[in-house]
């Protein structure tokens, strides 16, 4: 779905963000990326939707070459690509149904948006939406006026509503806290299965990315130091992505934190066996 | 608990290190202003006299006449008003334009250099001197007036939008350019949102402040209450130049409240 190589990002400042990151992530994987701040863990998804320009390398979405397409097709490329950000980065002052609506702006001429005179069928998806992370009686409401957790559901919406084949999450369990932090990881996961979606997930914290993640990629100082699945994340590998620390304790924790969710882990798979899809 | 560790004392560390050059500042700035108060000539024969004039001007304001001359203080007024409303709107609307491309953070190099210098052209001049220059080139009138105002709009506004817009999150505009959204989709999704409800603020705030201009522009010939006012005052009419001053003062304190009021609301 999404084919990376050879990437390179170096800022005006002469800092050398991105060191030839090669990267595939097929159709319907969720990919955490792990890494210690600075890494280049954001610049690396905002490379892929040229929120950042790279400065080498290509990023193809299918057999579209992203890395030289000019505006306009870039435009209709982003509506591809779903992101979801670390501060929600929901536009304060407008509805929450603004918000998720303003995820169809890649599809609707300016007029229809400037007068938010938007399609039945875009309405009804996003009501369906937010029904489905709970926040439909909350559409007319501010952005402002919500919980960080439910912010960042509104966040969800409005990337899915662009009926995305990839999705790019940076941190997005940041600014909430541990529960939260796990209904939201849960909920992205979900959703990417029942949409069958690639993504790719930043995230800083290593239990987060071991519980919800099959595939973990490992950045350090703009290279990939680890690509392969949470179990074989040992205190070397650790150590050599984010520096010598006593990682054993964390293993440890995540074991426990993994026997004790599996109840949870459960519960979603029956709730979802209803929708199709089966969880792997 | 045995050993008892000495006092540490903390004074905040002082704005400029160097004791020499601190205390150099001050007495500097002492000797400046002993020098500037001892330059300055004040004759106490003529500061007596003339209080006792003012004594004399205040007293023929009062009481203030709104009857003899009502028609054209309403006249004045209605044109005042006609003048800071189509002023504020126009000088506003093409603010907006200005505004966007002095932008930094939206406008492409020259244009945000081209914008900056628009509005750096605009402030230079107050809306007095500008008047003046337009009552040359227009005549007598309220036109010249409407033209100098709304000039001294568009510095004003377009300055403070633009710096509304500097300021924005950019975290907000980020996410709305990455779902594919135009550029105009963009402004109006992203940027419009942020910066509206201190624009619909200071939008009132200009009104207020046109009002008052008017008055003086009114003076150098640019029409309105102004005008009027320059007639009383040529006349002697100072009972009549009270009534205008009262009916400037009213309108400005009813714009004052009325603006805090709608800027609450639009928060």
């Amino acid at each position: 779905m999404l084919r990376i190589e050879n990437l390179g990002k170096r800022y005006q400042t002469g800092d050398l963000a991105l060191k030839g990151v090669d990267l595939e992530v097929p159709r319907g994987q969720v990919m955490a990326l792990i890494g210690p701040s600075g890494a280049g863990k954001s610049t690396l998804i905002r490379c892929v939707n040229r929120l950042v320009e790279p400065t080498s390398g290509k990023v193809y979405i299918g057999d579209l070459e992203l890395t030289r397409l000019g505006s306009r097709e870039l435009r209709r490329a982003r509506t591809r690509m779903g992101m979801i950000f670390q501060e929600y980065a929901l536009v304060e002052r407008l509805s929450v149904m603004e918000n998720v609506l303003s995820g169809r702006l890649g599809y609707v001429g300016f007029w229809r948006s400037f007068f938010r005179k938007f399609s039945q069928s875009d309405i009804d998806e996003a009501f369906n939406l937010l029904e489905r992370v709970g926040l439909d009686h909350m559409a007319d409401k501010r952005a402002d006026e919500l919980s960080g957790g439910q912010r960042q559901r509104v966040g969800i919406c409005r990337a899915l509503i662009q009926n995305p084949d990839l999705l790019l999450v940076d941190e997005p369990t940041a600014s909430l806290d541990p529960k939260t932090s796990r209904q939201i990881m849960r909920l992205i996961c979900e959703l990417c299965k029942e949409r069958q979606l690639a993504a790719i997930i930043n995230i800083h914290d290593v239990l987060l990315a071991q519980m919800f993640s099959r595939r973990i990629v490992g950045l350090q100082l703009g290279s990939i130091v680890y690509d392969g699945p949470p179990e074989k994340l040992s205190p070397d590998v650790l150590t050599q992505i984010y520096g010598e620390e006593d990682w054993e304790a964390t293993i440890e924790a995540t074991r426990d934190v993994e026997d004790e969710d599996a109840d949870v882990l459960e519960a979603a798979a029956v709730l979802q066996s209803g929708r199709g899809n089966p969880p792997s | 608990m045995s050993t008892t560790s000495p006092v540490r004392r903390w004074k905040r560390p002082p704005f400029i290190a160097n004791p020499t050059l601190r205390w150099g500042l001050w007495v500097g700035a002492a000797i400046y202003l002993a020098l500037a108060f001892g330059t300055m000539e004040v004759d106490w024969g003529r500061v007596a006299e003339g209080v006792e004039r003012g004594h004399r001007f205040i007293a023929s304001f009062f009481p203030p006449d709104f009857t003899s001359r009502w028609d054209s203080i309403q006249d004045g007024i209605l044109e005042s008003m006609w003048m800071t409303i189509t002023s504020t709107v126009i000088g506003i609307m093409l603010s907006i334009p200005v505004g966007l491309g002095a932008a930094r953070n939206l406008a492409w190099r020259p244009v945000y250099l081209f914008c900056r210098g628009i509005l750096a052209v605009s402030r230079t001049f107050p809306e007095i001197i500008l008047a003046i220059f337009f009552v040359k080139l227009f005549g007598f009138g309220p036109f010249a007036g409407f033209l100098a105002l709304s000039i001294g709009t568009i510095g004003f506004y377009g300055k403070l939008l633009a710096e509304d817009i500097e300021d924005m999150d950019p975290v907000q505009a980020e996410a709305v350019k990455s779902v594919g959204a135009g550029w105009l989709q963009w402004l109006n999704y992203a940027v419009q949102p942020q910066v509206m409800p201190r624009m619909i603020g200071l939008g009132i705030y200009r009104l207020d402040i046109n009002f008052r201009e008017s008055a003086v522009v009114g003076i150098v010939g640019g029409g309105g209450i102004g005008a009027t006012l320059l007639t009383s005052f040529d006349r002697y009419e100072f009972d009549s130049a009270a009534a205008i001053l009262l009916v400037i003062i009213a309108i400005v304190m009813s714009l004052e409240y009325t603006s805090g009021y709608i800027r609450k609301w639009v928060q």
